[in-house]
Formats: structure tokens, C-alpha cells, sequence
């Protein structure tokens, strides 16, 4: 074995990189390596379970998807040539994460300000944080069940629609849903924007205030521009949470097949109306659900996984545009 | 009040009778009178009295420390760490309120007010504050300048109402020739040098009475520590200047007054030149000569 040092010294021909790392791990210890060879597998077969997901749902989905299947309203039938396409799951879906996320967006952000920069009551700040965090860890289909039970309460007739004769709340809407649902992307939205400004340095603050500076002029200044990335990210975690439950959408949307409207109003009512998302066509069409129509499955859950990943990638994108030259004026 | 022991047994554990006798420290105001020179100009801040102390620890971070700080003058604290110095610093702006368990006692005048009677952003404006870390915000150059400009108006003032100012602030940084080209860089893509100077553009900005430093150079490189430390004798001509430092030859080279402070204690002030050639205390000729520090 070579006594020389493995970097500087010159060498005649220097030897390729491939033979270099044999040479090295031959240096190792026989625990050491096989630590590497099991860490090494398994992250390659977890990529080989991913890989084979997406290349499954890819070709499954491109075989049944088409764009009359995208722009046609769904409809009841015996056949399969009669059910139409999943115009409005999609539309249903795409409501159901505006609705969400614009409750929980500044729900969640506002939380982690107030529990990072002020803190007081302390034991309020406690309480606020443990809840979110039992949120967190709750199944979504207890959620669901509690918010069916909150929004079938009379004070809550006008986010769903009633029995004409006056009997009890429905109870399900996109409103409610859209309200219950914000608690999914809640957790997340609120850690990441906790963590970012727990990471920011006291320095940075103490610039501001050392400036004169008051704590909201901070926080609106300073702090949100630099923890954007971090929201954002939070955000698309949230939105990926949203679009892939299902629990909440078959108990407070009603999925229905269609858009329901729950009054006469336009707009409003199609809020107070049921509907269907994604994830619950699926369900239904899937061969363990009612439909049993797997084509149709298949389509609707390729589209669900391309709006995710779309959504990822935009917000993605929206963070990473760099706080340092576009700071808000 | 607690009764502290003189800093003298803790000083010296081995003994030696090198003595800041308390009664010593009472007529340390005397030297002041001495050390005026016309060239100064009013005295704009005076330290009267302050002590500081950390909920959970017996003994005061600052214990009673009167001062003056004048126009045209820069004041350097030194001292070993934990001596009291950046503390003592933090209160003048009132910047150490912001951490929890601190309490100030003693009176802080600038140009003869308490500030504790001022709004406290207006205070923070007229003294400010450069960190030992450079700390520019996240931002353009232009916003990191422009953010300390602006007040919480219902109109902001738009980017070209700003600009005469900002260049102002940067050049009196000595750092718009540098960052002129492209001021909608990221700030903290600046070397560490001129990130600092920023910070000093910055501070300078909101132009203040008072210019706080604590230890502006420590992250620096020598030749970053030369350019600040030129700025700084710039400076001190239309502003008062208290600098808090490690660095014994960099008091020596900036500060036209030295406070040598130790354990909390303002063990001696004098002119520079006096501190570090016939220092009175023998506390401060030992820490000064670098037996210990």
C-alpha cells in the first residue's frame, strides 16, 4: 500500500475516479461497509417503489385519460360509456384547496408570528402550540366527523342547505369542507413558518429594532420576506395534504357526483353546495368502491397526481424567487 | 442593594495588592475635566449612574458607571470579556431591554433628556447601533439603506424620492464606489467587509446623534478592519462614537477617550494615550500590557 498522501503529490497518471473509491474502500471497515451497501440499498429500492409508482400511475393514467374525459361533466349511468368525465372533481378539488389554504394560509402564519415573536400569554402560546400539534396527529376522518357535528349545529344553516320543511342542517358543503379541511394544511403551513423564524438569527432583529424600527415594521419588513421560501414550502405540503384527503371530502362535501348548488344564488351557492373532489371519484370508481369502473380510476388519480406535483413546482417556485430583490414596497 | 465584594480579590486570586480601591472609584469622574479638549465638541450622551442586571445572576453585568460622551469624539470601552462593555453598550439605546430579565438602573441623558422619557424608536434613531456580526437584512443593498429610511408612513416613498439618501448613506459608508453599478445586488452577497460597511451606511442613514459599535471588526479581515477603522476617524467629526472592542490596538489607534472596565466596574477613563502609557489603576496598566484579558 502506498505511504504517499491521497491529495497533492504529484502522480505519473493519476488513477480514474472509479479505482480511487475502490481503493478506498478497501480502507474501510467490514461494519462500515456494510453499512454503506445496506444504506445504499435501501435508498434505491425506496426509489424503485416511487419510480414504479409514478411509471405505473403514468401509463395506467395516459391510456384512459383524454381531454373529453377533462372537459365533460360526470353523469350517472348503467355504462361506462355514459358516466362521462371528471370535469367536476377537478374543479371540485382545485375549490376545495383555494378554500383551504386561504383559511389556514394566514391562520397558520399568523400563529407562528405571534407564537415565535410575542409569545404572551405564555401559557396561551402553550396551549395554541400543543393544539396544533394534536391536530397534526389526528386522522383526518375524526376531523371530519367533529366538523359534521359543528356544521349540522342551526347556527350553521347558511354554509350548507336545510330540509325544506325546516329539519335539521345538511351540514355539507364546500364551505364546510373547505373550512375543516384548512385544519389538514394548518400543522404543516404553521411548523415550517415557526422553524424559519425560530432560525432566524437575533441579530437580524436586533438590526431592525437597533434602526428604530417597531416589531410589526420587523416582522412585515424583515421576517415574512425572509421566511417567504419557507411559507411557500409549508404551503405546497399543505395544498398536497389537502388534494390527497379523502375522509373529509365523503363526509362534509358529500361527494356527489356532480356540483351541487345548495341555493339559488350564483357563485355562493355552488360554496354552499356539494360536490366531489379527486381523491373521491377515485374512491367510488375504484373496484372496491360503488363504480367499479378502474379506467375511469386510473385517469382521475393521474390527473390528481399531475395537479399536485404542479402545485409543488409553482409554489416551489414562488418561494424561490429570492427575497433579496423583489421585497415588498 | 446588594453588597458586591471589591473586584479586587477576584481580580488577583493570587494575591498581588494591585488595588482599585473603591474610594478610587469614586472620584473617577475627576479625570473627565482633565481630558476635555477644546477640539471636542458638546457633550451629547452621559452615562450617569448605570447598572445593569441579568435576572438570575447576583452580581451586576454593569455596576454604576457614569461616563460622558461628546461630539466629535469616539469613546472605546475595553475590557475582558464579560467585563460588562457590550451590555453596557445595549443599554444606551435601550436595546437591552429586549432581553428578558434585564433591568437598568442610573439615568442615560442624550443631549440632557432621560431616554427613558423618549419614544423609543425615535431614540433608537438618533443613536444607533452597528453589531459585531454584520447583520444586513435580507434584501437589496438599496432596501437594506432604504428600509432604515423609511417611517411608518401611510405613503412610502417610492424608490427615486429615496435614492438621495441612500447614496448619501453609501458614500458616507465609503461603499457606494464599490456597489454604485448594481445596488439591487442581494445584500448578502457583499463580502464580509463591505457587508459591515452597509450596516454602517444603514445606521448612518436614519442620521443619528450617537453611533453604537460593538466590536465592528472582530469578523473582519485586516485590511476590511483598516477601511472601517479610517471611516470611523471620518465619522467621529459630526457624530459622537462609542466603540466597544477587544482589541487593544484598535483603541488605541480609534478611541480619542478610553473606559477600561472590568467585572462590571468602570475601573479607569482617561484619554487614550494616557490609558495606555501611565494607566493610574494598576488593574487596567496589567490588562493593558496583556498579563491578562
Amino acid at each position: 500500500m502506498s505511504t504517499a498522501p491521497t491529495t497533492g503529490g504529484p502522480r505519473a497518471t493519476p488513477p480514474g475516479r472509479r479505482q480511487r473509491l475502490l481503493g478506498e474502500l478497501r480502507l474501510w471497515r467490514p461494519l462500515d461497509l456494510l453499512g454503506v451497501v445496506a444504506a445504499w440499498t435501501v435508498g434505491a429500492l425506496l426509489l424503485l417503489v416511487a419510480a414504479s409508482l409514478l411509471l405505473y400511475m403514468g401509463i395506467k393514467g395516459l391510456q384512459y385519460v383524454s381531454l373529453d374525459l377533462l372537459i365533460t361533466r360526470p353523469q350517472p349511468g348503467a355504462d361506462q360509456s355514459e358516466t362521462g368525465g371528471i370535469l367536476d372533481p377537478i374543479l371540485g378539488t382545485l375549490m376545495i384547496i383555494a378554500i383551504a389554504t386561504a383559511i389556514a394560509l394566514p391562520l397558520a402564519v399568523g400563529a407562528a408570528l405571534w407564537i415565535v415573536e410575542y409569545s404572551r400569554p405564555r401559557w396561551l402560546a402553550r396551549v395554541v402550540e400543543s393544539g396544533i400539534e394534536v391536530i397534526a396527529g389526528a386522522p383526518s376522518i375524526a376531523i371530519a366527523i367533529f366538523g359534521l357535528a359543528i356544521f349540522q349545529l342551526p347556527i350553521f344553516s347558511w354554509a350548507s342547505f336545510s330540509a325544506a320543511d325546516g329539519g335539521g342542517v345538511f351540514g355539507r358543503s364546500f364551505i364546510a369542507a373547505g373550512s375543516v379541511m384548512s385544519l389538514i394544511a394548518l400543522p404543516s403551513i404553521f411548523a415550517t413558518t415557526r422553524e424559519a423564524l425560530q432560525s432566524v438569527p437575533r441579530h437580524v432583529r436586533e438590526a431592525s429594532y437597533g434602526l428604530g424600527k417597531t416589531k410589526w415594521a420587523t416582522i412585515r419588513r424583515v421576517l415574512l420576506p425572509t421566511v417567504k421560501p419557507d411559507i411557500a414550502t409549508g404551503t405546497a405540503l399543505g395544498m398536497g395534504r389537502i388534494a390527497g384527503d379523502t375522509a373529509i371530502i365523503v363526509l362534509l362535501l358529500g361527494a356527489t357526483l356532480q356540483l351541487q348548488a345548495g341555493s339559488g344564488i350564483p357563485g355562493v351557492g355552488t360554496l354552499q353546495g356539494t360536490g366531489s373532489t379527486l381523491t373521491s371519484y377515485v374512491y367510488n370508481n375504484s373496484p372496491t368502491g360503488e363504480g367499479n369502473a378502474p379506467e375511469k380510476a386510473y385517469a382521475a388519480a393521474f390527473v390528481l397526481m399531475l395537479l399536485i406535483i404542479g402545485l409543488n413546482l409553482l409554489v416551489a417556485g414562488i418561494g424561490r424567487r429570492r427575497a433579496g430583490t423583489d421585497l415588498p414596497r | 442593594m446588594v453588597e458586591f465584594p471589591p473586584p479586587v480579590r477576584r481580580i488577583t486570586p493570587n494575591g498581588s495588592p494591585n488595588v482599585v480601591d473603591p474610594a478610587d472609584r469614586q472620584g473617577m469622574p475627576e479625570p473627565i475635566a482633565r481630558a476635555t479638549r477644546p477640539s471636542y465638541g458638546p457633550e451629547r450622551l452621559r452615562i450617569d449612574g448605570v447598572s445593569i442586571h441579568y435576572a438570575g445572576t447576583e452580581r451586576p453585568a454593569v455596576n454604576a458607571v457614569t461616563l460622558p460622551v461628546r461630539q466629535g469624539e469616539v469613546l472605546a470601552l475595553i475590557g475582558p470579556s464579560g467585563c460588562g462593555k457590550t451590555t453596557l453598550l445595549r443599554s444606551l439605546n435601550r436595546l437591552v431591554e429586549l432581553t428578558p430579565g434585564a433591568s437598568r438602573q442610573g439615568r442615560i441623558l442624550l443631549d440632557g433628556e432621560d431616554v427613558d422619557h423618549l419614544e423609543i424608536t425615535r431614540l433608537r434613531r438618533r443613536v444607533s447601533m452597528i453589531f459585531q456580526q454584520p447583520n444586513p437584512f435580507p434584501m437589496s443593498i438599496f432596501d437594506n439603506v432604504a428600509y432604515a429610511i423609511r417611517e411608518q408612513a401611510m405613503r412610502r416613498p417610492g424608490k427615486a424620492a429615496l435614492m438621495p439618501r441612500v447614496e448619501t448613506a453609501l458614500r458616507r459608508a465609503g461603499l457606494w464606489d464599490e456597489v454604485a453599478d448594481d445596488l439591487g445586488r442581494p445584500a448578502l452577497r457583499l463580502s464580509g467587509g463591505q457587508q459591515q460597511r452597509l450596516c454602517i451606511a444603514r445606521a448612518l442613514a436614519v442620521e443619528p446623534d450617537v453611533l453604537l459599535m460593538d466590536e465592528p471588526c472582530s469578523a473582519l479581515d485586516p485590511i476590511s478592519t483598516g477601511v472601517v477603522e479610517e471611516l470611523i476617524h471620518e465619522l467621529r467629526e459630526n457624530l459622537a462614537i462609542v466603540i466597544v472592542t477587544h482589541n487593544l490596538a484598535q483603541a488605541r489607534r480609534v478611541g480619542d477617550h478610553v473606559a477600561f472596565m472590568y467585572l462590571g466596574d468602570l475601573v479607569e477613563y482617561a484619554p487614550t494615550e494616557e490609558l495606555f502609557t501611565r494607566p493610574r489603576a494598576d488593574r487596567t496598566r496589567e490588562y493593558v500590557q496583556g498579563s491578562f484579558g
